[in-house]
């Protein structure tokens, strides 16, 4: 008993080094070092460093890993031998994914208010837009996880839905002068229509095959919308998109506006907030219709379509709508979030709509873990986060994040979030074994 | 056994992969009630003959009858709607979804009304999935996965169950639960099933006809005791011994 201790100890001890060592190097860019527009002397650039505060974020992490180590994840203590003993194992993430929702998501609901209260409307104002687009691409990533982790369908260009969401808006209220409210389900009704129109040509091809032609679909979608000036403005772009009212609210200065409804002092940030939680509501939504949907015999059906296409055409599936209805409604909701995006800039362009977006979108999904809906929300606040927070090494943002995407997948190779939650929990008086305690091997 | 129509019937089929043709010509019957099984050494056609029935790939020439209707080219997941369930070769399970998540796979074609009531039955006949049900399909045994494959083509109440080699690489006590296990169900419950096996020996004396191929030609059939006692299918399927 003393002996399991003092391994359980010594364990802990090295892990935490490893730990240490990790957060260290990651902390020397992208903590230690800021750079700054030195004031007084013009705009002269210069590099401050704070050391202090990388010390701090490692001291963090030594001793969080130490503690939670020998208190937390103490049951599988001795073997850890690879690069993985570094990092907590996958029992235990999926331990933390339990209570990581509720937390997130009263974190999401209060996070405004919070802001303004540390930071007063002026400061927390970037924050807040931060906060809306990580919001953006969470409802994406959960949008495009029906369709590539449920359904297994490799769908490289899901941008594609993102930006015909986004001009059937911006289209819809230029030329006959639709509401936001009005044209937010025509956006999701299009998209599905073009998830359809791309899914039907894909039905037949698997894999690779079917990456590139969505790549490829992804891509006509916005070389259309470039080069047919006279319906999209083509590089120009359309502008002057009218933003959302609050039932009917305007949220302008003055008379019968949204603050002189309530009785509140104008401010421009009245409307940053509601755009937050519109887009909250919204993935919120995407989130809720996916979980439903998992427990439901289509969503079954679009997980057993993924492990074997074969054994589900033998089961009675047809595989046909199944695939369809995964393209339809993954579609959906990039329509949903384009016509959001488009409300929120008032401004569109192409050039929103690229291959990189479709990237970014794939990467969440796959570093959350496919099919794992905690694990977008994650590899969304990382990467987008990480993404603005780091804006000032423009040079080096890609470089950081290709090294951070290596040591995702050396270390999860199924993504952050990678064990998989049945869909029906055992019948009551089962003494079966529960599918956590069943890791599968990684590879 | 002689009900004036078959349940299945297979009249001239010929089933082409590309340009090789892998059924040259087959007829075949099977009544209600009945357990006909089909030997043959490797690559004869015997599982492309099982897949013809479900309609990947379909035949090219020929008709595929169930209970009186034309099915030859009907989709495949039709096909598996009108009371046909199978046990494809290699067994194809889901591996990360759970046992009571396949078998609910398994269950789609229902209304959902017996579910419970079936569930319990394929339990009650494979007590060992009872106690997996919440493991995921990848991590169960050889003889387990087996057992699952067959457990879910049940859950779907089928009136013919197709099954491909399903004592391929068990262990002969699990080899034996399992064919125990159809004849549970032949002869409690009535099912009809069609057996593709290697293992020759178990599978005509468990069926009550058989069927000889060799490359995509029926060379011959008869009763299960007769074939056993045929000179020529011991030497060449049997090894001259009981196995
Ligand atoms: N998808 C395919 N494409 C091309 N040829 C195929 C395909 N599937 C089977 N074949 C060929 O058809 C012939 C019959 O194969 P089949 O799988 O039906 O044999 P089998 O009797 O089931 O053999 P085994 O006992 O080894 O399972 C073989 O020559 C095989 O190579
Ligand atoms: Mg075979």
């Amino acid at each position: 008993m003393k002996k399991q201790k003092d391994t359980l100890m010594v364990a802990s001890l090295k892990d935490a080094v490893g730990g240490a060592v990790i957060a260290l190097l990651m902390a020397l860019v992208m903590v230690g070092m800021k750079v700054d527009v030195a004031s007084g002397r013009g705009a002269e650039l210069f590099i401050e460093d704070r050391w202090a505060a990388v010390a701090m974020a490692v001291a963090i992490v030594f001793v969080g890993r130490f503690v939670l180590n020998l208190f937390y994840w103490k049951k599988e203590d001795t073997e850890k031998p690879r690069l993985g003993s570094l990092l907590p194992s996958v029992s235990s993430f999926s331990g933390l994914g339990r209570f990581a929702t509720p937390v997130l998501l009263a974190l999401a609901v209060i996070l405004p208010f919070l802001l303004m209260y540390w930071l007063g409307s002026r400061g927390s104002r970037q924050y807040i837009d931060l906060a809306i687009l990580v919001l953006t691409y969470v409802m994406l990533g959960w949008g495009l996880n029906i369709v590539v982790g449920l359904a297994g369908l490799l769908d490289l260009g899901y941008v594609a839905f993102y930006a015909v969401g986004a001009y059937s808006y911006a289209l819809l209220a230029h030329y006959f002068g639709f509401s936001f409210w009005l044209c937010l389900p025509l956006a999701g009704i299009l998209a599905a229509f073009w998830g359809i129109i791309l899914g039907f040509p894909v039905l037949r091809l698997r894999g690779d095959y079917l990456a590139i032609v969505t790549l490829a679909f992804g891509e006509i979608i916005r070389v259309v919308l470039l080069n047919w000036y006279e319906f999209t403005g083509g590089p120009d772009g359309l502008s002057g998109i009218p933003r959302p009212s609050f039932f009917g609210l305007e949220f302008t200065r003055g008379e019968g506006g949204f603050a002189d409804f309530f009785g509140l002092k104008y401010s421009s940030i009245h409307r940053i907030i509601f755009l937050y939680y519109l887009i909250l509501i919204m993935a919120l939504v995407t989130n809720i219709v996916t979980n439903r949907l998992r427990r439901l015999p289509i969503g079954r059906a679009w997980e057993a379509l993924r492990e074997d296409e074969i054994a589900c055409r033998s089961l009675g599936i047809n595989t046909t709508n199944t695939k369809l209805t995964a393209f339809a409604l993954g579609a959906m909701f990039g329509g949903f979030a384009g016509s959001f995006f488009a409300t929120r800039q008032g401004f569109i362009s192409p050039e929103s709509f690229t291959f990189m977006e479709s990237a970014v979108i794939l990467a969440i999904v796959v570093l959350g873990g496919l099919g794992s809906q905690v694990g977008v929300v994650i590899a969304s606040v990382v990467m987008i986060g990480g993404f603005e927070f780091f804006r000032e090494f423009e040079e080096y943002r890609m470089l950081v994040f290709g090294l951070l995407m290596v040591v995702i997948m050396v270390w999860k190779p199924r993504g952050l979030i990678s064990s998989r939650t049945p869909s029906i929990a055992l019948s009551k008086n089962a003494k079966g074994i529960s599918a956590d305690l069943v890791q599968e091997g990684t590879g | 056994m002689s009900s004036a129509q078959p349940l299945l019937k297979v009249r001239g089929v010929e089933t082409f992969y590309g340009k090789i043709q892998a059924l040259k010509g087959i007829d075949m019957d099977i009544y209600e009630g009945e357990i006909v099984t089909i030997i043959g050494a490797n690559g004869a056609g015997k599982s492309t003959l099982m897949m013809t029935v479900c309609g990947t790939p379909q035949a090219r020439n020929g008709d595929v009858e169930y209970a009186g209707e034309n099915i030859t080219y009907k989709p495949t997941f039709e096909i598996m709607r009108t009371g046909i369930a199978q046990s494809p070769e290699g067994r194809r399970i889901f591996p990360r979804m759970t046992v009571l998540e396949n078998l609910m796979m398994g269950a789609m074609v229902t209304d959902g009304s017996t579910y419970e009531e079936d569930l319990a039955r394929v339990f009650k006949l494979f007590p060992r999935l009872k106690e997996r049900q919440g493991q995921r399909g990848g991590t169960l045994s050889g003889g387990e996965q087996q057992m699952l494959a067959i457990a879910r083509a049940l859950m779907s109440r089928p009136r013919l169950l197709l099954l491909d080699e399903p004592s391929l690489g068990l262990a002969p006590i699990i080899v034996k639960q399992i064919f125990d296990a159809i004849k549970e169900l032949n002869e409690r419950d009535g099912l009809t099933v069609f057996l593709v096996e290697q293992n020759a020996y178990h599978a005509l004396k468990l069926a009550h006809r058989g069927y000889v191929m060799v490359n995509g030609v029926i060379t011959m059939s008869g009763t299960g005791s007769e074939l056993l006692a045929r000179e020529d299918v011991k030497a060449a399927y049997l090894e001259g011994g009981a196995h």
